[in-house]
């Protein structure tokens, strides 16, 4: 590691200098204030829940390829009030649809992407010591554990977890059993731990920046973490208040959500009535659109700095990329209604939710293009970390270009709740946020531990990842074009008009399966790679922001010295400089 | 030109325009992503650690990326104010007078699809959910209403007139259904609480589909598009179209019924 030249003025309370008391076992790795611990708390909570929601989706690809047809060994374990005999009910069916959307948004990717990667990374690459608000991050994490474990919970109340989908739809919800209370409150908490999180994040960012960092020398990754704060930290809200009141309507006798008259099973439904069905859909989205940028975001920082890093030259086009970003956070909540362009819009609403979604998606255009330019003039360095991180850049495209059709409504309407919708937000988030998330594993791994991970394992891990995920969601758009609904337990088998285009269920199942069994690799080279992966320096890939000034792994407290920012975060193959990166700590 | 998509048979006279926006949307995108696509795998290969050991620090210097910006924005706004926006006006505003067209009434309810006309009289008769009955009477239709009294009702089976605006409106009992017809185009939340015209003109017979797809056993289907319970899978209904003559005579057979079941309470 270098010296940073200049003395710094070393801040009030800097780690080394004041001594604190050894930490026991329990404070120092399990209720730990320290935001690297924190961040590799969440990364590995999120990652075994993605796989946990990855294994729910494995069991749904067997009934929607096979429908009725018994699973073998497994089906049975799974008892008799969910696959008797093997075979799946459509109520089990139900549960691991809504449960794969929920763990995968709200448990997987998010936790990892901005609790993981935004906690362990964004206090380095600022050269803060830690988090503003230590024990609030501390905070963030058990809640957000308290709302996993009442998630996985659910599934063994009686009549078994959610079953109205990841967007818990009224009156389906309201009137649904036990599982769906537990939903609410696993939201409840795990709401709460976002907005712990945004709040400490905004503050971090704003407050501990290291001398010299000014906000358009912040490294890309660091911009993605701010907006998404402020995304999470004005989105929730209103879902939380809006699951409060759900709630309410299922414990407390209350009808927000349920309008006269509801005859169930021809029994007239007896609840006070009144409510508004679509007051739900409009709150939920309120979030739930910003919430598909704070999945996306975080991901496009972490392919920014690779692609920076393994080119060897500057992002291409770094203020429009932030100023876009920006704007995209702006927009991101004024689109919220396109999800519900088939609830009964007029013209004048349908007119203004599509035009937003056409602006906001210029920007998105803007940050891509200004990537996929990045590339030219490179020196292209195609480590595992560089591999994900190229690859999100075709797969985001597509997952954002086949938003188009039905971000205008007249195309969305034969689309809208098929498969093709399906298949395109799974590629902005699976091969998309996933690879880039992936990409962040391989990248930092090396700060975390002072090790590498394998390369040869990681490439089996790509290249097997990169197919199957194409071959599992490409088939998709095939069936949403010839308007198979999605959420059919028989995967369409009912239906006539679905004959012709059935078969691609088997393909896309089996799909799934091979890349589960890529992702072995993977797992096997993550723990391996802990204590026998080749040893680093501080420094492993010649970066240039500050998080690799701080030894691997970095100590309690993170810097030897306060580091200073000395010029922009990629200053990579400068003309006339002696190496091929100028880091931004060195003066 | 939409064929290569693979969108289902068409049978409505609205549903070219969709199909036309649906293809050139993609069209554009397949311009862009081999664009974008083309640019991306050359640099990869181009610019290889390998064959170019130095970057360069500026990288692309001229500001073509900027005008295709532009281009995306200008055909973005074209596909939305010269065709999504007025389409989508003339599908909810420009609904036809209903003296011109055939107005249904259907109601979604857990797992079905009731269907309700008004009969000769062209009144629906009043309902209430005091008199549902599951088996006997799933819309609590009160036959006692004068307006009522030539209403027909039908499970899961809507017949329509071949080329005559029909104007539907959606209703539900219970959860938010979908009324979804692939070959018409038509999809629309039905949300309890709420009723919502829909219309549109199918203009291809059952009979005529069975030819041009070459399927006897043909039938337009009704799929419901939001997950509804345990039983969304199945809830399946059919469309019937008929020429206006033979339609006719279905309605006719059904009044006949109507009587005949009318005698009997007498």
């Amino acid at each position: 590691m270098t010296e940073p030249a200049a003395v710094a003025a070393p801040k009030p309370h800097i780690a080394h200098e004041v001594p604190h008391e050894a930490l026991g076992f329990w404070r120092k790795y399990v209720f730990s204030t320290d935001h690297k611990v924190i961040g590799i708390q969440y990364a590995i909570t999120g990652l075994l829940f993605l796989l946990f929601g990855f294994s729910l989706m494995m069991l749904m690809r067997w009934q929607l390829a096979y429908p009725g047809a018994a699973l073998p060994l497994l089906g049975r374990l799974l008892g008799e009030a969910r696959m008797p005999g093997g075979t799946m009910l459509p109520e089990f069916y139900n549960e691991l649809g809504a449960m794969h959307g929920t763990i995968m948004v709200f448990l997987g990717v998010v936790p990892l992407a901005v609790g993981g990667f935004g906690n362990f990374v964004v206090p380095l690459q600022i050269g803060a010591q830690d988090m503003a608000f230590p024990r609030l991050n501390m905070a963030s994490y058990w809640s957000f554990f308290l709302g996993g474990v009442t998630m996985l919970a659910s599934f063994l109340v009686p009549g078994g977890a959610a079953q109205g989908g990841w967007t818990s739809y009224t009156p389906l919800s309201v009137l649904a059993g036990t599982g769906q209370t537990m939903w609410l409150i696993g939201m409840i908490f795990l709401i709460t731990s976002s907005l712990l999180g945004a709040i400490n994040f905004i503050t971090t960012i704003i407050q501990l920046r290291a001398k010299g960092l000014t906000f358009l020398r912040f490294p890309f990754f660091v911009w993605t973490q701010f907006v998404t704060a402020f995304l999470l930290l004005l989105a929730f809200p209103p879902l939380e208040a809006a699951a409060v009141m759900q709630l309410m309507d299922r414990v407390a006798g209350t009808s927000f959500f349920l309008p006269s008259g509801l005859v169930v099973s021809g029994q007239v439904v007896a609840v006070a009535g009144g409510g508004n069905p679509l007051l739900w859909q409009h709150l939920f989205w309120f979030l739930a659109h910003p919430e598909v940028y704070v999945l996306i975001l975080p991901g496009m920082g972490i392919v920014a700095e690779i692609i920076a890093n393994n080119t060897r030259k500057p992002l291409w086009g770094y203020r429009s990329m932030v100023y876009s970003l920006v704007f995209l956070g702006f927009m991101s909540f004024i689109v919220w209604a396109h999800h519900m362009f088939m609830t009964g819009m007029g013209t004048a609403m349908a007119a203004f939710f599509q035009t937003t979604t056409m602006i906001i998606s210029i920007p998105s255009v803007v940050i891509l293009t200004a990537l996929i330019i990045s590339l030219w003039g490179g020196s292209i360095r195609f480590n595992t970390p560089m591999l994900f991180a190229v690859a999100f850049l075709p797969m985001f495209g597509i997952g954002g270009l086949t938003g188009l059709p039905l971000g205008l409504n007249v195309a969305d309407i034969p689309l809208h709740d098929t498969y093709y919708v399906i298949a395109h937000f799974h590629y902005v988030v699976a091969p998309g946020t996933i690879f880039a998330l992936f990409a962040g594993i391989y990248y930092w791994f090396p700060k975390a531990t002072g090790r590498k991970m394998n390369e040869t394992l990681g490439k089996i891990h790509f290249f097997g990842s990169l197919v199957c995920m194409n071959v599992v969601f490409m088939p998709m758009f095939l069936m949403g074009l010839a308007g198979v609904s999605r959420r059919l337990f028989d995967g369409g088998a009912s239906y006539a008009f679905a004959q012709p285009v059935l078969h691609l269920n088997v393909v896309s199942s089996w799909g799934a399966w091979t890349l589960a069994i890529f992702q072995i690799p993977f797992i096997f080279n993550f723990f391996w790679s802990i204590w026998k992966g080749e040893q680093t320096d501080g420094n492993p890939w010649q970066a240039t922001t500050i998080e690799w000034a701080a030894p691997s792994p970095p100590p309690h407290g993170n810097f030897p010295v306060a580091p200073e920012a000395y010029r922009g975060p990629y200053e990579y193959s400068v003309p006339g400089a002696a190496k091929d990166f100028l880091p931004q700590y060195e003066a | 030109m939409t064929e290569w998509l693979g969108l289902p048979a068409l049978a409505s006279a609205h549903g070219g325009q969709i199909d036309s926006l649906i293809g050139w949307t993609h069209v554009f995108m397949l311009i862009l992503f081999v664009g974008w696509g083309g640019f991306f795998a050359y640099a990869l290969i181009r610019f290889r650690g390998s064959r170019h050991p130095v970057a360069n620090y500026t990288g692309v210097k001229s500001n073509t990326s900027k005008y295709s910006e532009i281009g995306v924005a200008v055909v973005e706004a074209i596909l939305l104010f010269a065709f999504s926006i007025p389409i989508w006006a003339a599908r909810v505003d420009h609904v036809p007078p209903e003296s011109e067209a055939l107005v249904v009434q259907v109601t979604g309810e857990q797992f079905a699809w009731n269907v309700h006309y008004a009969g000769p009289d062209r009144k629906f008769g009043r309902t209430d959910i005091k008199l549902i009955d599951l088996q006997s009477n799933p819309l609590g239709l009160d036959r006692s209403d004068p307006a009522a009294k030539d209403d027909v009702t039908t499970l899961n089976q809507l017949y329509l007139p071949v080329n005559k605006p029909i104007i539907v409106r959606l209703r539900s009992k219970d959860m938010i259904h979908s009324f979804g017809v692939p070959e018409f185009r038509v999809k629309q939340d039905a949300v309890p609480g709420l009723t919502i015209p829909i219309w549109f003109v199918p203009n291809v017979t059952t009979a005529e589909m069975r030819i041009r797809t070459g399927n006897p056993e043909f039938q337009y289907e009704i799929a419901c598009a939001q997950l509804c319970g345990l039983g969304h899978y199945r809830m399946r209904g059919f469309v019937t179209v008929q020429t206006a003559e033979e339609f006719q005579k279905w309605m006719d057979a059904e009044e006949e019924k109507l009587k005949g079941e009318s005698d009997v309470f007498k």
